[in-house]
């Protein structure tokens, strides 16, 4: 089980490298497609990265719920595998 | 409406060069841009011979939310249309304001589409695919990037027509623009040049195995050519009405005066004579011009022995005992495909416009058939103002175009 630090410190270096942003622009309160520039397909992106680095499907209906980086960095918290 | 068609812009991003003056050295001097890549004897192919074209960089240029949707053809068509756009002087607001259009040649996507699938079939998750890949798989990938990229608002159309997919969006914008339905369209062709590309051109045993000289491998017309070498990136040009261009102020280099096309209706890969003598003929009949108008030929050959062969006897029996010059560049350049129609349209207007005709390197001595048109081996400085560039494709799809100089 990784520490929601340890989340927060790879899922922000993993965005700014993958969608080219500085990591200063990631806040817990920012939305994410705005800091990430990503539209409606973009956002998939986003949900293969969390799949395939952290082995969690995020669904079309969760997907809705994740707005800014603290609902992300939740959702990987609670959802992550033992 | 008849309209008059102009090129006021042109762009590469070639094996010979990556600016229209390095290009045009490059053909005056016989320079090829062939190389042997080890990298593809590794991954086991017959030969390992291929066109250096340089890697395009867009990352100081564009954006990850542009360049995602971006195969390898379409950033190599980025650039080259950059340039054709400067050089015909139409900045971002023109077009914004204007209905330009585009057609460009394409006619594979194989890497991408490759790259895609093999991230679906790992994770066994269509996701996986990333939200790139859809624009990168689709065969109008090119013309789909560059519209956006550049907020062209008129047709927006891919020609996919093999080996004269470059050579047909020439024509069918000149057709455009000629009728009145368009103003200013920009066109090319653009080709794929990583190994996945052509694996399976390779396959069937079409390329040139002469790999110990590599810049004596594309030898179109000559007797000991041994086949093809690949090649790639991409050419474009901008095309518009007289009236628009003089209107604009723009600096015309030439005119489109004539297209014509033909299919064989015959075999997929084999090539008939009658085919490509039709687009000929039709060709001159749409310029209104007679086979002594024409003062260079730049010949489709690619260095097949069957290709050459057919397309000889086409320009000897149509040509008759006038020995109009004839070249390929695809000796210097290998075969740039589904580009080829279209930067081989440029690289003629730059010896046009430099008063010279490019040697068909590697020509040594013709064989039986090839004898029977005038081959020039060694650049010749000449004047001339009047040419005409075949280009034929699998599937017996053939195109010629025929472009006279402009005097401004």
């Amino acid at each position: 089980m990784k520490t929601r630090a340890q989340i927060i410190s790879e899922i922000n270096a993993k965005m700014a490298e993958v969608f080219e942003i500085e990591e200063s622009v990631i806040t817990p309160d920012a939305t994410i497609a705005d800091a990430l520039e990503l539209d409606s397909i973009s956002l998939v992106d986003l949900v293969s990265i969390v799949h395939q680095d952290y082995g969690i499907k995020i669904s079309k209906e969760d997907l809705t719920q994740i707005v800014t980086f603290n609902n992300l960095y939740d959702y990987i918290e609670t959802h992550q595998k033992a | 409406m008849n309209h008059r068609v102009v090129i006021t812009g042109m762009g590469l991003w070639s094996c010979l060069g990556t600016t229209l003056d390095e290009v045009r050295d490059a053909l005056y001097t016989g320079k090829s841009g062939i190389i042997y890549n080890p990298e593809r004897k590794d991954a086991g192919f017959r030969s390992a011979l291929v066109g250096n074209v340089p890697v395009a960089d867009l990352k100081p240029l564009l954006h990850r939310k542009f360049r995602n949707t971006m195969p390898e053809a379409a950033q190599y068509a980025y650039l080259a249309t950059l340039q054709a756009l400067e050089q015909a002087r139409l900045d971002e607001d023109y077009l914004t304001q204007h209905e330009v259009g585009i057609i460009y040649g394409n006619d594979s996507v194989v890497e991408a589409t490759m790259i895609g699938l093999d991230k679906f079939r790992a994770a066994r998750d269509t996701v996986a695919c990333g939200s790139g890949a859809i624009f990168q798989s689709m065969n109008s990938t090119v013309s789909m990037n560059l519209a956006c990229l550049f907020h062209l608002r008129g047709i927006n159309l891919t020609t996919a027509s093999a080996c004269s997919s470059g050579s047909q969006s020439i024509g069918l914008a000149a057709m455009l623009i000629r009728d009145g339905l368009q103003e200013c369209v920009v066109c090319g062709g653009a080709e794929e040049n990583n190994l996945f590309g052509i694996a399976a051109f390779d396959g069937i045993q079409a390329f040139s195995v002469r790999e110990d000289d590599p810049a004596r491998a594309s030898r179109p017309f000559d007797r000991s050519r041994d086949g093809l070498v690949p090649g790639g990136g991409a050419a474009t040009l901008i095309l518009e009405s007289y009236e628009h261009a003089v209107q604009r102020g723009a600096t015309i280099l030439a005119e489109v005066v004539g297209w014509g096309f033909s299919g064989n209706g015959d075999h997929i890969s084999v090539p008939t004579v009658e085919g490509p003598m039709r687009s000929l003929e039709n060709c001159l009949r749409n310029a209104g011009l007679q086979p002594r108008d024409i003062q260079y030929i730049n010949a489709h050959a690619t260095s097949t022995i069957i290709g050459d062969q057919r397309e000889a006897k086409a320009i000897a029996q149509l040509f008759g005992d006038y020995r109009v010059p004839v070249t390929s560049t695809k000796s210097q350049t290998g075969h740039e495909m589904w580009m080829a129609g279209a930067s081989e349209v440029i690289y003629s207007i730059l010896m046009m416009k430099n008063g010279f005709i490019a040697g068909n390197i590697n020509f040594e001595a013709p064989d039986d058939e090839t004898a029977a048109i005038n081959v020039l081996p060694e650049t010749r400085e000449t004047a001339f103002d009047t040419f005409l560039s075949n280009s034929f494709g699998f599937g017996g799809t053939n195109s010629t175009l025929i472009i006279k100089d402009f005097k401004n």
